[in-house]
């Protein structure tokens, strides 16, 4: 009989291009968090974006090649993680139909799809991760970002986590479910409706009385950030991961030193 | 109708600036969503329906010319006429021989959809026949001029005290303390002057929300009664459908029924639920002398084996629109044809071209939304990303944003040049942002600074840190 303790699961964690670019505490709570689960965490060198960009604009070509760049950067591990469910969600649900009816390179994606996922979602659900050992004292709202949400079911994951935060109350915001306007490349081609939507999400957070917002998808964590501070709000702006790992000590999104 | 969907944007801008357009669509906003909801989980079966709903639909389209050719051999067993129109003008001309036929000189028409996509009231005017809205949504905006910005609640981005404005406006009889600002009051108003409407017109044209082609029958659901009306009073009942309408049995109809109003007004079902099969047979108290089918291609054939196809199951429901947050910033007639929201977004494209309706499927941020409802579970999204691809392929969309993908993508597909380029502009964009961690104006990022300010990224990147990280675990080794 074996009597070792199982290997622990090695985890690729996809930092996404946002976070690698604007916010890599998000990725080291990720690590963190990843670590505290028992999983031993790498960080491929070769990745630098899902594709959505050129995905969603319509750019086929661009996409296959990023998509094949990302299938062969993350072969090796057990598991890939993202903080950011429209990542995880273009890994797992947009990259099999790109290479539908090719073979090789559709069972790769398709390998990697089942092996993907948004990172409190990983946690709770394939990790059972049930309570964090963080601390946050004040009153959060939670925005639900539209792919999580709507292609990977993640709703009450983050919920169930943060409420295990000693010290943090969580209120519900109308509409958290709505889409803030992000959009990727939506907000900047159609920046008028975007402010729009955004002026709506911002609206409601304000009138949730929480002095923090959090999200799971840093493209949306920008976007309303920049709304709030636009309008001068006081509101500050985390991913949620940097919550849960406890390393929220630093500046929030978009707010400097001072 | 003028297709203004090229002009999208200025019509967005248009319509964002619309204090009485923002007023009405708080409604859509606030009543289609929560009535929905409160009839989907009275319905524990709801998802199961939707299912079987989509797959009576794939059903059909697989075999639409079976279906099509059993419902034309049914209706004219029962005694009426089916007429196949290719192209909206082919429509018109048809509707205009009924009409010329019976001597019409008033048409009274039920709420329909596709006489809007052929832009039927206009062509009738012009010949000298003069078209009678019915359903009060409709008459509204007969009064004004206008067309419909919701397909099933055509005035749904006027406020109520508008809509009192044009009928006091037009019903110029009205005593001043007539009380109008009610929808009741201002229903009772309408049927009074549409009552005698009825009894002149010579015509009824209407829609239809199903063929079905086990009896040849065309079902028409309403909640105000006018479309019955509209279909029984004048000699000749013109139905006015395109071709993905049929669907095979009366069993298929009603399974589908049964997710129809709840997804649309939150309804278990609309007040009137009126099948016709024919014209009015001996023994029978009411109905017209003629009975005509309309069966309107109109680019829909095409659709079919494309990644476009399943848009042919849609529902008319506009659950959609409701529930798109696009939608509820601009309203209906931004679009600028006939068909709003997501469905117009992918509708518009194909029977309008995507060189003119390009706009549309890009003006979605693909929230999901609209899928997540729809009760015939289309890939609204799915299908914009292809339009997305057809009119990146044929080099339709601006020179900027290509060039400006092309860019970013040259170094997403390059992870080594990536890692260089990127290790040195986020310091700098980093140490540029200063003390505030964000900038308000951003050369390059216009479109986001004009509304928003722009987080700074925080130092260095997270590959610059972790690749350290990992060297100094290393050397701790060593
Ligand atoms: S696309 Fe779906 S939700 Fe929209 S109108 Fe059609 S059936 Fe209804």
């Amino acid at each position: 009989m074996d009597t070792r303790a199982p290997k622990p699961p090695r985890v690729g964690l996809f930092v996404t291009c946002l976070v690698d670019l604007f916010r890599p505490t998000v990725g080291f709570a990720s690590v963190k968090l990843l670590e505290e689960a028992g999983c031993e965490v790498d960080v491929p060198m070769a990745q630098t974006c899902c594709g959505q960009p050129a995905y969603n604009s319509g750019d086929r070509a661009d996409t296959i090649a990023i998509a094949k760049n990302t299938i062969e950067a993350f072969e090796e591990y057990d598991y890939v993680v993202a903080p950011s469910g429209s990542c995880a969600g273009m890994l797992k649900k947009h990259y099999p139909g790109l290479f539908a009816g090719e073979g090789m390179w559709e069972a790769r994606a398709k390998a990697l799809a089942e092996k993907t996922y948004e990172l409190v979602s990983f946690l709770v659900d394939v990790m059972g991760v049930s309570a964090v050992k963080a601390a946050h004292d004040g009153t959060v709202t939670y925005h639900d970002s539209c792919s999580g949400l709507r292609e990977l079911g993640i709703a009450e994951q983050p919920r169930r986590l943060l409420a295990s935060v000693s010290g943090l109350k969580l209120v519900e915001m109308h509409d958290a479910d709505v889409c803030c306007g992000f959009g990727g490349t939506f907000c900047v081609k159609y920046p008028d409706i975007s402010n729009k939507i955004v002026e709506e999400k911002t609206a409601n957070i304000a009138a949730s009385g929480a002095d923090t917002l959090l999200a799971g998808d840093l493209g949306c964590l920008m976007n309303m950030a920049g709304k709030l501070q636009r309008q001068g709000s006081a509101v500050k702006v985390r991913h949620v991961a940097e919550v849960l790992a406890g390393m929220d000590d630093g500046p929030a999104i978009g707010r400097g030193k001072d | 109708m003028q297709i203004t969907s090229p002009a999208f944007k200025e019509n967005a801008r248009q319509a964002l600036a619309d204090p009485q357009l923002q007023k009405a669509m708080l409604h859509v906003r606030s009543g289609f969503i929560d009535k929905r909801q409160h009839a989907v989980d009275a319905l524990p079966e709801f998802e199961a329906l939707r299912e079987s709903a989509r797959a009576i639909k794939d059903h059909t389209l697989a075999h639409l010319d079976i279906y099509l050719e059993a419902y034309e051999e049914k209706v004219r067993a029962a005694g009426g006429h089916v007429h196949w129109a290719e192209t909206a003008a082919d429509a018109r001309r048809i509707i205009l021989d009924i009409c010329r036929a019976a001597g019409a000189r008033t048409v009274t028409k039920g709420k329909s959809m596709i006489t809007e996509e052929i832009g039927l009231n206009e062509f009738l005017e012009k010949e000298g026949i003069r078209p009678v809205e019915t359903d009060l949504g409709e008459y509204i905006i007969q009064l004004r001029g206008e067309h419909p910005s919701h397909i099933i609640a055509p005035a749904v981005h006027l406020t109520k005290d508008q809509v009192e404005a044009d009928f006091r406006r037009v019903h110029d009889h009205l005593p001043p303390a007539r009380d109008l600002s009610e929808p009741e009051s201002l229903l009772g108003e309408a049927r009074r002057v549409l009552r005698s409407q009825y009894f002149q017109a010579d015509v009824g044209i209407t829609g239809a929300n199903f063929l079905v082609a086990e009896t040849g029958s065309s079902v028409i659901v309403t909640n105000e009664g006018n479309g019955d009306l509209t279909q029984i009073l004048p000699k000749v009942h013109v139905v006015v459908a395109s071709i993905e309408k049929i669907v095979p049995t009366l069993e298929d109809m009603s399974q589908i029924l049964r997710v129809l109003a709840r997804s649309a007004t939150g309804q278990d079902m609309s007040v009137y639920t009126t099948l016709s099969t024919g014209p009015r047979r001996p023994g029978d108290p009411d109905g017209p002398e003629e009975y005509h089918v309309v069966l309107l291609d109109n680019g829909r054939s095409a659709m079919l084996g494309t990644e476009f196809q399943d848009m042919l199951r849609c529902i008319r429901c506009g659950a959609c629109m409701n529930h798109c947050p696009v939608y509820h910033a601009v309203g209906g007639h931004a679009y600028g044809w006939v068909y709003p929201g997501p469905m117009g977004a992918v509708l518009t494209p194909s029977l309008m071209g995507v060189d003119k309706a390009g706009h549309l499927p890009n003006a979605s941020t693909f929230c999901g939304r609209c899928e997540a409802v729809c009760p015939m579970k289309i890939p609204l999204p799915k299908m914009m990303r292809h339009w997305r691809e057809r009119e990146f392929s044929r080099g339709l969309n601006p020179a900027v944003q290509r060039y400006g993908l092309g860019a970013w993508a040259f170094f997403a597909r390059r992870p080594r040049l990536y890692r260089v380029l990127t290790s040195l502009a986020v310091p700098a964009l980093a140490l540029l942002g200063g003390r505030r961690g964000r900038f308000r104006h951003l050369p390059l990022a216009r479109g986001w600074t004009k509304h928003r300010d722009f987080p700074a990224p925080e130092r260095r990147t997270f590959m610059q840190q972790w690749r350290e990280r990992e060297v100094w675990k290393q050397e701790a080794r060593v």
